[in-house]
């Protein structure tokens, strides 16, 4: 092996270096969302922005956790919570194959000197009411990125569709450093004294401690009443809002409806994903009612997709409005997301 | 390239109206203008016909034979359009599909483009190379030959020249390490080579001391979720190196093999740490694991799957008791409870694939109960190991009775709650991969001869879900006992012609007969196939057919058959030599077909054949004596009844009618 690590880039130059990438090609650089989400595709910048017809292009990192995926920082390639990086392309252009090989090139690899591959894997999350079809990209034989053509998301067809990429951030720094721990990844190198901070030093804590929290400490009884009521209070708004629309009369009407929060009633869903993975860690959620508590994530995810369509018209009222949640005409779906370590 | 450059021009008389309305006093009427137009012909090259109805104004028409690349500039996007996918996108209206994005589309006769569009894409005679070693355009001077060149140059391959490259690769490779080879794996091989444009191979290593870990999770590491062949000894002793086949065209540093080295090793790493972490909870502790372990969400836990399954096992063993097999009811009740605890191991958990095979392998390691026997032991993780095969047709069934009987049950469980849900497979839909496990289920009783009855264990294995909570979901408007029925006809069809090679007819005429106890459907296709030839069976067979065809021709026109042969009624010697010679052969034939001497038997049935075919030359059935008919039809009847136990003859296709 010829790559040194000493000129291999850091975690935070990885990051850099991908978002000058995007940003210079007309990307809104986003910073990461503030409320929990298990991936990137969570993040309102992705969730509501592939829905409707404006295009965006947007890139951010998103920190995902999943308590479930949590080791107690023990195993050398898992994490509870991961870094992903995310870019939207709406609609697509037409060499975003293309466009993706040159973001490699950016974070320092030689495609050159390197193995690519294209690998089939379509992608669903049934919480989010979302799927698309894509690659797993490949590169001398890692996971890297998950690229997907995104279809349908909160049960509603795109128009246009969006080109999603997740950069799986953790996976290619260890990558390019060589190294066979994530907690061995050079976060940062000071410039002047040459020091290094690694991921380690920056992420070990909380990957013991939430683990601690996600298996054993969080009081399921109350996890459960979070649940609850983050539920309650998303579904309070839908229906308020329902109302707010329904109501196409006045003057009022579109202030009204432009006004109304569904951004939080946004937040509140993600809460819920959020409080189920943690139940789930636990082990609190008996077989028969997981099905049910993800259909009930997933009813509000649709619901305010649909709500934030509609919303987004901003007072033009057409047929269009009562368009139908259509069936995917796809089958056999895989129903995982990249996860950022090998 | 191997088509004509047009159709050829079809040239046709064609008939217009009568004469004497074309022409009025020798000047053509509108009549006539408008056929001459229609004909695309002058009036003066009209010509006229004589038929037996008159004379006929008539005209040559030539039709121009169209160019093929017209046809084929209409017929491609057609057939573009209904290329099947799995799974198939749009990305620039909804309803428009196609596998991926379609970017640029070649599509030439000889030199010329083919003038079509499709997505918005014209066609021409551009393509692309290679995305990281010929990124550019290509331009393509032919169709054909050197069309496959021109993508060569630019390092994309044709499928048969990418396996062949592989193929080379991995030997060259693998000569590196004496007495090596790699593992052919068909299914690896197609992968890679739709993987690629430009293949490679590297050979890398790992440690060997990942060689403790047992063969079938390295291969499955290697194989399923690297897309790596395996390399073995002469003797087929897995070593530590891997071949990965790369879409480029070498490696001339080894930063490539390193890259592969390290992923590998990291997953190496997880099935190692699994299977310790694994062996921290045995596999009976596991067991009530499972009520956390959705199986279907209707039909509940994996728990509850065990304990039905456990019930259906004892059934099976009750019934297999007395044939003569041996099975050791221990051990496949202990195999019963323990064949789904895997599901819980973080090993499993990963490797999805190895399902079963993990629980195989733990309970050879594992203290399963008190006081158990090596030799039990061994039994009990062999059938847990193997109570998923056969997983395709090519696939081995089980290789002890408790395991084919353990696969039997599991499967016949799966299908029977999901039956009784209503969610039986409709065309290309079969989530739950039932056909394959129904496929299973006839592979394993013929290949093994367990003599077991469908409908029964079907009957039981719904019988299992009494009192469940998962009945109550069961849908009240599916006739089970019917869908399962002919579900397993199906299979049972699909295996003895397509998997086994029995003649279309034979199969039917077997089936018709029964299609309930594999075992025997299939000894009874392998007599007929075997008697089949001869001209005493051909005519017996034909015979058989026109008696089917009297008698449904006497039920279409209500004439009545009577309920038994009245012996008074027979007039004829004909007839009654035939009524004499029925229930004699009927006796022998009884007696060989409870000895399940098939093929002797069917010998004896196609003795019939002088009787009958005497009977047709004198006797006239459809008389207008109506006694007499009744008493000949149930003649008929009887014949037909007696000997169409082991197949229905007049299913099979005779000589004379594949001549016809």
């Amino acid at each position: 092996m010829t790559s040194s690590k000493s000129n291999s880039p850091t975690f935070q130059d990885l990051i850099l270096r991908l978002q000058t990438f995007w940003a210079e090609r007309g990307c809104v650089l986003q910073q990461p969302y503030d409320v929990e989400v298990g991936a990137g595709t969570m993040a309102p910048e992705t969730f509501l922005r592939v829905l409707g017809p404006k295009p965006y292009k947007v890139g951010y990192v998103q920190p995902s956790r999943r308590p479930a995926d949590g080791r107690y920082g023990e195993n050398p390639n898992r994490l509870y919570k991961h870094m992903q990086l995310q870019v939207i392309l709406k609609p697509p252009p037409d060499d975003v194959q293309d466009l993706y090989l040159e973001s490699l090139g950016a974070m320092g690899i030689d495609l050159r000197q390197h193995d690519i591959k294209f690998e089939e894997d379509n992608w669903e999350s049934p919480t989010l009411g979302a799927w698309g079809i894509g690659w797993q990209v490949m590169l001398d034989g890692l996971e890297i990125t998950q690229f997907t053509y995104f279809q349908q998301c909160g049960g509603v067809d795109l128009e246009p569709i969006s080109a999603e990429l997740t950069y799986g951030l953790e996976r290619i720094a260890a990558f390019l450093q060589d190294v066979d721990s994530i907690y061995d990844i050079v976060w940062a190198r000071d410039p002047e004294t040459g020091s290094v901070t690694t991921y380690g030093d920056v992420r070990l804590a909380d990957e013991l401690q939430f683990s601690v929290y996600n298996f054993e400490a969080a009081d399921i009884e109350k996890t459960w009443r979070h649940f609850e009521l983050c539920e309650a209070e998303c579904k309070a708004l839908l229906e308020r809002y329902a109302a707010v629309s329904k109501d196409r009369t006045g003057d009022g009407i579109a202030p009204a409806r432009k006004r109304f929060p569904l951004l939080a009633a946004y937040d509140l869903c993600l809460k819920c994903s959020h409080l189920f993975n943690i139940l789930d860690a636990r082990g609190a959620i008996s077989v028969t009612e997981r099905v049910g508590v993800i259909a009930r994530v997933r009813a509000l995810a649709v619901g305010i997709a649909k709500a934030w369509v509609d919303q987004q018209k901003s007072g033009v009222i057409s047929d269009e409005d009562k368009q139908e949640e259509e069936k995917p005409t796809a089958k056999r779906l895989k129903t995982e997301k990249v996860s950022a370590i090998s | 390239m191997g088509i004509p450059a047009a159709q050829v021009d079809v040239t046709e008389q064609i008939t217009g109206p009568a004469m004497n309305v074309a022409f009025i006093d020798g000047q053509p009427t509108p009549a006539a203008h408008a056929f001459a137009k229609k004909s695309g012909v002058g009036v003066s090259q009209l010509e006229r016909v004589t038929t037996s109805k008159g004379e006929y104004l008539s005209a040559k028409v030539t039709k121009k034979g169209r160019g093929a690349a017209e046809i084929l500039a209409e017929s491609l996007p057609k057939e573009i359009a209904s290329i099947y996918w799995p799974q198939n996108m749009y990305w620039r209206k909804r309803g428009e599909v196609f596998v991926r994005p379609v970017r640029w589309l070649v599509a030439m006769l000889d030199e010329e483009v083919i003038p079509l569009e499709v997505f918005g894409i014209k066609a021409g005679n551009r393509s692309r190379g290679h995305r990281i070693l010929a990124n550019r355009d290509i331009s393509i001077p032919r169709a054909g030959e050197p069309y496959v060149s021109a993508l060569r140059d630019a390092k994309v391959l044709s499928r048969g020249a990418r396996e062949q490259q592989i193929r080379e690769a991995l030997d060259a490779a693998t000569r590196t390490i004496p007495g090596a080879r790699w593992r052919e794996d068909k299914n690896l091989l197609d992968t890679v080579v739709n993987l690629t444009e430009f293949p490679f191979a590297v050979l890398g290593g790992f440690d060997p001391d990942f060689l403790g870990l047992p063969e079938e999770v390295l291969v499955t590491v290697m194989r399923d979720h690297q897309k790596y062949f395996a390399v073995e000894d002469a003797n087929h002793k897995l070593q530590p190196h891997f071949l990965a086949v790369l879409n480029t065209d070498g490696d001339p540093q080894g930063i490539i093999r390193h890259g592969h080295e390290r992923v590998l090793r990291a997953r190496f790493n997880d099935a190692r740490f699994f299977w310790e972490a694994d062996q921290k909870h045995s596999l009976r502790e596991r067991v009530t694991w499972l009520k956390h372990v959705t199986f279907q969400k209707d039909l509940g836990s994996y728990y509850e799957k065990t304990r039905r399954v456990q019930r259906v096992c004892s059934w099976l063993a009750e019934r297999i008791r007395d044939s003569g097999i041996a099975i050791r009811p221990g051990v496949l009740h202990k195999a019963a409870c323990l064949s789904k605890t895997d599901l819980t191991t973080e090993l499993v958990k990963e490797f999805t694939e190895l399902q079963g095979i993990v629980g195989g392998l733990y309970a050879r390691v594992q203290i399963l109960d008190y006081d158990l026997k090596e030799d039990v032991r061994q039994a009990i993780a062999t059938a847990i190991y193997d109570h998923y095969k056969p997983e395709s047709m090519e696939d081995p069934v089980p290789r002890t009775t408790e395991g084919a009987l353990l696969s039997i049950a599991d499967k016949a469980d799966s299908i029977a709650g999901m039956f009784a849900l209503g969610l039986q497979p409709t065309g290309s839909k079969d989530p739950f991969a039932l056909r394959r496990q129904a496929n299973g289920i006839v592979k394993i009783i013929a290949e093994t001869k367990l003599p077991l009855n469908l409908t029964q264990l079907f009957e039981y294995a719904r019988e299992a879900y009494r009192g469940s909570a998962a009945e109550k979901k069961f849908s009240a408007s599916v006739d089970y006992a019917e869908a399962v029925r002919s579900f397993f006809r199906e299979r049972l069809e699909f295996y003895l012609r397509d998997v086994l090679g029995f003649k279309y007819d034979v199969v039917n005429a077997v089936l018709v007969a029964g299609a309930d106890d594999v075992v025997d459907a299939l000894a009874r296709a392998e007599a007929v196939t075997q008697v089949r030839p001869s001209e005493d069976f051909e005519s017996i067979s034909a015979a058989f057919k026109r008696i089917k065809n009297i008698l449904r021709q006497a039920s279409e026109t209500q004439k009545q058959v009577a309920a038994s042969i009245d012996s008074n009624l027979l007039r004829e010697q004909a007839e009654r030599d035939l009524a004499a010679a029925i229930p004699q052969i009927a006796k022998k034939v009884e007696e060989l077909r409870g000895g399940r001497r098939y093929q002797q038997a069917l010998l004896e049935i196609s003795r019939l054949r002088p009787a009958v075919d005497t009977f047709f030359d004198k006797v006239m059935v459809m008389v207008d004596d109506q006694h007499l008919r009744a008493n000949r039809l149930a003649l008929l009847q009887t014949l037909l009844k007696e000997f169409s136990t082991i197949a229905d003859f007049s299913a099979i296709v005779t000589e004379k009618e594949k001549v016809q």
